[in-house]
C-alpha cells in the first residue's frame, strides 16, 4: 500500500508549525537582542524542525517540501549560532588580551624583521655609496633632481597640499603597505620578506644619497617624528606575514588550511592596532614632519613618545589597569 | 551538480549547505561591483556638475569630493558584510550568503580578514587568483575565505516560501506529494516552456494521473485545455497516485 496519503497528511499536520518557525526566524533575524523566552522558543523550534527534516529527508528526499525545510533549518541554525555583538566589552578584550597575546607570540619575528630591515638599509647605503648611479633604481627622477639642487623632495610640500589631505593620502598608502606585508605572507612568507627587504634598501639608499648632498640631517629631521612608529609598524606587519607563511610551511593543526586560518584569526587583531597607529603616523607626517616651525627636539620627543605609546598599547597594560579599576 | 557540505548540529540532524560555485560567486560580485561603481560615480558627478568642484587631489575641495567616492568603492564590501552579517545587495540578488564553517553567521573579525585578503585574491588582475582558487579548492573558496574560515553558500529563500504554497496545495488536493509538486512545477513554468514541449509534458502527466482517460481525446486537446485540466487535477479531491 502506498504511503503517499500519509505523507500528505503529515505535511498538512506540521505545516502550521513550520509557518510559525518561518515567522519566528524572520523576527529574530531583524532583532539585535532576544529575550530568554525567545531564545528558548527558538531552540525548541530548532529541535522540532530537526525531527521534521529528518522525516522529510526519508519519506520525500527530493521534494520541494524537503528543500524548504532544509533552508528553514539552515536559517534557524544561523540565528541560534549567531555570535553576540560585543560592544565595549569586546573592544576591551581586544586591546587588553588579544592584541598583547598576538604581539607576544610574534616578538621574535618582529625582532627578526627589524634586523632584516636594518641589514637591508645598510646594504642600500653601501650600494648607493659605492655605486652612486644606482639611486635611480630606488628614487624617482623628480626626487633625485630635488636633492641634486640641494633641497629635499619633502620641502614646501604643505604649500602644495593642505596637511589634512596630505595626512589622509599618507595614512592610506601606509595602511595598504602594511596590509600587503601581512597578506604577502601567504606566498610562503617570501612576499613579506621581499617587501621588508625592499623597504630597508630604499631607506638606506635614500639616506646615502641625501648624505652625499649634505641633506642627511634634513631627512632625519623629517622622519624623526613619524618614522619610528611607521617603520616599526611595517616590521610588525612583516612579522605577521612571516607567521602566516610559517603556518603554511609548518602547520600546527591537522591541515595546512586549518593552521593558516587559525594563525590569521590569532594575529589579525594586531593588524587593527597597526592600522590605528598608522592613522596617527599619517597625521604626524602631514602636520608635524613637513612643518619647519617644529624644532628637532620636538620632533624627536614626539617620535619617541609615540613609539612608547605603541609599545604600551601592544603590551595591553593600559587596558588591564583600567579593567582592574 | 551542486557541491554541498554537511555541518554537524547538536540535534543530531546534520545541516546541509549548498556551496556556491565560481559562476554564482562571480555573478554576485559583478552586481556588487556595478552598485559601488554607480554610487561612487554618482557622487563624483554630483560634485562635478552640481557643486562645480574640479576633481583633482591637488585641491582640498577636489580631494574631499574624491575621498567619499573612494571610501564607497573600496570599503563597500567590508562595511556592508559586517552590517548585514555576511550579505550584500549583490549576494542577496544572486541568492548567496557568507557563513562560517559551523554554518552560523560569520563574526566581524572573520569578515574583516576575508576582505583584507581581497588584496591577494585580486592579483594579478580582475580577481584572477581568487577565481582560480574557487575552481581548484574543495569548497570553492578564495584565499580570503580560507583565511577567515568562511564559505559562500546558496541561500534558497524561494524554497522556504514554497513551503506555504505546498501546504495550501496539499490541503486542497488529494494528489500524492510527488504528483502535486510535479503538476505545480509544470503549471508554474507553463509560460516559460515551449508550446510543443508543454503539450507533450501535460499529456504524459494527464495519462498517468488518469489512466482511464481516452488517449485520443487527450491528443485532441489544445494547449489551454491541457493547462485547465492539470489545474483541475491540482484542486481535485480525487486520489491519483500514479505519477
Amino acid at each position: 500500500m502506498s504511503d503517499a496519503p500519509y505523507i500528505r497528511q503529515w505535511l498538512v499536520a506540521h505545516a502550521a508549525a513550520w509557518r510559525g518557525v518561518v515567522q519566528r526566524v524572520a523576527a529574530l533575524r531583524m532583532q539585535r537582542n532576544a529575550t530568554v523566552d525567545e531564545a528558548l522558543g527558538a531552540v525548541e523550534a530548532y529541535r522540532g524542525l530537526a525531527r521534521d527534516l529528518a522525516t522529510a529527508r526519508r519519506v520525500a528526499p527530493n521534494s520541494r517540501m524537503t528543500s524548504g525545510l532544509e533552508s528553514l533549518y539552515g536559517h534557524l541554525h544561523g540565528v541560534i549560532n549567531r555570535r553576540p555583538r560585543g560592544g565595549m566589552a569586546a573592544l576591551r578584550v581586544l586591546f587588553a588580551d588579544e592584541i598583547p597575546r598576538a604581539a607576544y607570540e610574534l616578538r621574535a619575528r618582529i625582532a627578526s624583521m627589524g634586523l632584516l630591515m636594518a641589514l637591508s638599509a645598510l646594504a642600500g647605503w653601501w650600494l648607493v655609496t659605492t655605486f652612486p648611479t644606482l639611486i635611480s633604481l630606488f628614487a624617482s627622477d623628480d626626487m633625485i633632481e630635488h636633492v641634486e639642487q640641494g633641497h629635499l623632495w619633502t620641502e614646501g610640500i604643505i604649500n602644495v597640499m593642505p596637511s589634512s589631505i596630505l595626512s589622509i593620502g599618507i595614512l592610506a598608502n601606509n595602511i595598504v603597505v602594511s596590509i600587503l606585508a601581512f597578506c604577502a605572507g601567504i606566498f610562503l612568507a617570501l612576499g613579506t620578506l621581499y617587501l621588508i627587504a625592499m623597504n630597508g634598501l630604499m631607506l638606506g639608499a635614500a639616506f646615502a644619497f641625501v648624505h652625499q648632498h649634505g641633506l642627511a640631517r634634513a631627512l632625519f629631521e623629517f622622519i624623526a617624528a613619524h618614522g619610528p612608529v611607521e617603520l616599526s609598524v611595517i616590521c610588525i606587519a612583516g612579522a605577521m606575514g612571516v607567521a602566516l607563511g610559517e603556518s603554511i610551511i609548518r602547520p600546527t593543526l591537522e591541515s595546512r588550511r586549518d593552521s593558516f586560518q587559525a594563525c590569521a584569526h590569532r594575529i589579525a587583531p594586531l593588524l587593527l592596532l597597526c592600522a590605528l597607529l598608522l592613522v596617527g603616523c599619517g597625521f604626524i607626517e602631514g602636520f608635524v614632519s613637513p612643518d619647519p616651525r617644529f624644532p628637532m627636539v620636538s620632533r624627536i620627543t614626539i617620535g619617541a613618545a609615540y613609539w612608547l605609546i605603541m609599545w604600551i598599547l601592544m603590551s595591553g597594560r593600559l587596558f588591564r589597569v583600567h579593567a582592574r579599576r | 551538480m551542486t557541491d554541498q557540505i554537511s555541518v554537524e548540529s547538536v540535534t543530531g540532524v546534520d545541516l546541509t549547505l549548498q556551496i556556491a560555485g565560481p559562476g554564482t560567486r562571480s555573478y554576485a560580485f559583478v552586481i556588487d561591483w556595478h552598485i559601488r561603481l554607480l554610487l561612487a560615480g554618482a557622487w563624483l558627478l554630483i560634485a562635478y556638475y552640481v557643486f562645480d568642484i574640479a576633481l583633482t587631489v591637488k585641491s582640498a575641495a577636489g580631494f574631499l569630493s574624491i575621498l567619499p567616492a573612494t571610501i564607497v568603492y573600496f570599503l563597500y564590501h567590508p562595511i556592508l558584510e559586517v552590517a548585514l552579517r555576511g550579505s550584500t545587495p549583490g549576494k542577496r540578488m544572486a541568492g548567496v550568503r557568507i557563513v562560517s564553517r559551523d554554518g552560523g553567521p560569520p563574526g566581524t573579525s572573520a569578515l574583516l580578514i576575508r576582505n583584507i585578503f581581497r588584496l591577494i585574491d585580486s592579483l594579478p588582475a580582475a580577481y584572477m587568483l581568487g577565481l582560480v582558487c574557487c575552481f581548484v579548492t574543495a569548497n570553492r573558496v578564495r584565499v580570503g575565505d580560507m583565511a577567515a574560515g568562511t564559505l559562500l553558500v546558496l541561500d534558497n529563500a524561494a524554497a522556504e516560501r514554497s513551503l506555504q504554497r505546498i501546504e495550501a496545495l496539499a490541503t486542497g488536493s488529494q494528489l500524492s506529494l510527488d504528483a502535486l509538486e510535479l503538476v505545480d512545477q509544470v503549471l508554474e513554468r507553463w509560460d516559460s516552456l515551449e508550446s510543443a514541449s508543454r503539450i507533450q509534458i501535460a499529456r504524459t502527466l494527464l495519462r498517468r494521473l488518469d489512466p482511464g482517460a481516452d488517449a485520443g481525446a487527450l491528443d485532441a486537446l489544445a494547449d489551454a485545455n491541457l493547462r485547465a485540466m492539470l489545474q483541475a487535477h491540482l484542486n481535485s479531491n480525487t486520489a491519483a497516485a500514479h505519477v
